[in-house]
């Protein structure tokens, strides 16, 4: 019959017509990030550090720098120079999983666009100052207590 | 006064197909000499997508090149991750808790659905469909899957999960609800598409009897994957050569008939079927345990050679190494599926119509971060 296969799509265009939409609305309707989410910043806990070197080690592009002196009145390293330059992470989390003493962390923050390639450099008083958003990626004890992602389907 | 007619001179017109085009899949061009509406002789042109993976591999080390293996076939970059670690661990004698098996297994099979179903609806949405309906139908389940990765390891599309040794974190609390969720809808969905496209008559004008590749062919151009079995080849690296615990589970290999364009369509959305069914066994019996043996951060893997393959949703995917005993390989070849599947290109599009040109290269499925690499 000529005309079958319009109304056999036209019914399925009403049926999806009368559904729930699966879209969000963006910048104005968000959905709740998971608890491990990698977004586009690190988390760098000076208190912790000691300065050995190992997350810049294990990073496949040379993103961290660390630079220390000795600090011979406390007996230990204080860590001088800390950088990484933003644009030239891949958010693999391999650093975070090398760091053996919990001070490097990734973080859920996302919208960090910026207009030049400068501005996504981090130095040590960034790291300090920066607003400390934890991923619970590799630390799953972070995870608790967040929205959870799934709900909504 | 009566003139003769003149013998109309006709050449072939030659038409550069790509390397931007929307249904070249990514930055592929095809020079194609016609001769009317036939096409007369292809030459696939690539290359715009070379970063030079295998040469910068060797440069890093073993650990950080799991990074580098996400970014070949970046639809299903959980196999390349299994693929690249199971060549490693075979070299270095490593031994994987039995949780990490299964959970890369779920993970490697959640990730062949995905890849099948931007296939498919890139696929449908070369035939003519150019309102990207179908690819934002396929669209709505994959987003699914994608929120099960993202939940596990952070990630949406580069995922760096699998891990020499293991998987680099354990599976969330919610994550076995949602996928058992999943895979409870998921049949209805596939049914549903399927009402759709099965005997849609436009799909089967286009499809049947187009780019018939003959399993002879297919055999001698070492086609795999979907490609392959659409032949009728029965031929799987999860039955032929079974690895990580593909040997216990049991699924069926769907093969098609005549190896044209329809039957590669009819074998990847069968293929997701037995994806499901592969899933729900592997969830069954997911044992509790370790998720990963630890391996140092300067991991050196002794001095030989492996070659460890799988069979990735594009086809057999292999990892050649080769080792001196440094922190990083030797040597770091990758076998790519989408490359070797394109060896056949030429042969199905000769004496073809140009608009089954673009067909034909949907249902061979490549992926040019893989190609290219």
């Amino acid at each position: 019959m000529i005309g079958a296969g319009i109304v056999k799509g036209m019914a399925v265009t009403l049926r999806h017509l009368l559904r729930r939409p699966f879209t969000v609305q963006y910048p104005e309707e968000r959905l709740p990030l998971p608890e491990r989410f990698r977004g586009n910043e690190l988390i760098w806990l000076v208190e912790k550090c000691t300065g050995c070197n190992t997350c810049a080690k294990a990073c496949p592009h040379g993103v961290i720098q660390v630079e220390t002196s000795a600090k011979l009145d406390e007996n230990r390293y204080f860590v001088e120079k800390f950088e990484a330059d933003m644009g030239l992470c891949i958010f693999c989390g391999l650093c975070v999983e090398a760091c053996p003493f919990e001070a490097l962390y990734l973080s859920r923050e996302f919208e960090k666009a910026t207009y030049r390639h400068e501005d996504m450099f981090r130095r040590r008083d960034d790291f300090i100052n920066a607003q400390k958003n934890f991923s619970g990626y590799f630390y799953p004890y972070l995870d608790k207590e967040r929205p959870k992602r799934l709900e909504g389907w | 006064m009566k003139e003769e007619a003149a013998p109309i001179k006709t050449e072939t017109f030659m038409v550069n197909m790509g390397p931007q085009h929307p249904s070249t899949h990514g930055v592929f061009r095809m020079r194609l000499s016609l001769d009317g509406e036939v096409v007369v002789d292809v030459e696939p042109i690539f290359g715009y997508l070379h970063r030079g993976v295998e040469k910068l591999a060797e440069g890093r080390t073993w650990v950080q090149d799991v990074t580098l293996t996400d970014r070949l076939d970046y639809l299903a970059s959980m196999s390349n991750n299994l693929a690249y670690v199971l060549a490693v661990e075979k070299l270095a004698g490593i031994a994987v808790p039995e949780r990490a098996e299964h959970i890369r297994v779920i993970m490697a099979e959640l990730s062949r659905i995905a890849s099948h179903l931007m296939a498919v609806g890139s696929f449908l949405n070369d035939m003519g469909a150019a309102t990207f309906t179908p690819l934002i139908y396929m669209f709505q389940e994959r987003e699914k899957i994608l929120d099960l990765f993202e939940m596990t390891c952070g990630q949406r599309m580069t995922f760096n999960y699998i891990r020499i040794g293991g998987v680099s974190c354990d599976l969330p609390e919610g994550f076995i609800p949602a996928l058992t969720r999943f895979l409870g809808e998921m049949p209805r969905f596939i049914d549903e598409y399927d009402t759709y496209l099965e005997d849609n008559e436009i799909l089967l004008a286009r499809c049947v009897g187009v780019g018939v590749l003959p399993p002879d062919k297919a055999i001698n151009a070492s086609v795999s994957g979907p490609s392959l079995r659409g032949s009728g080849v029965r031929w799987d690296l999860r039955q032929a050569d079974p690895y990580s615990i593909y040997d216990r589970l049991k699924f069926d290999i769907p093969t098609g008939k005549n190896g044209d364009v329809y039957d590669r369509y009819r074998v990847r959305m069968e293929e997701m079927r037995q994806s499901l069914r592969i899933l729900g066994q592997s969830v069954r019996d997911l044992p509790g345990g370790d998720y990963r043996t630890k391996v140092p951060v300067t991991f050196r893997a002794p001095a030989g050679e492996a070659y460890a393959h799988l069979e990735s949703p594009k086809g057999e995917l292999g990892f050649y190494l080769v080792s001196d005993g440094s922190l990083s390989p030797y040597r770091f070849k990758i076998r790519a599926p989408s490359f070797i599947n394109l060896g056949v290109l030429r042969d199905l599009l000769i004496g073809c119509k140009v608009a089954d040109c673009v067909v034909t290269l949907g249902s061979l499925d490549i992926i040019m971060g893989e190609v290219d690499r």
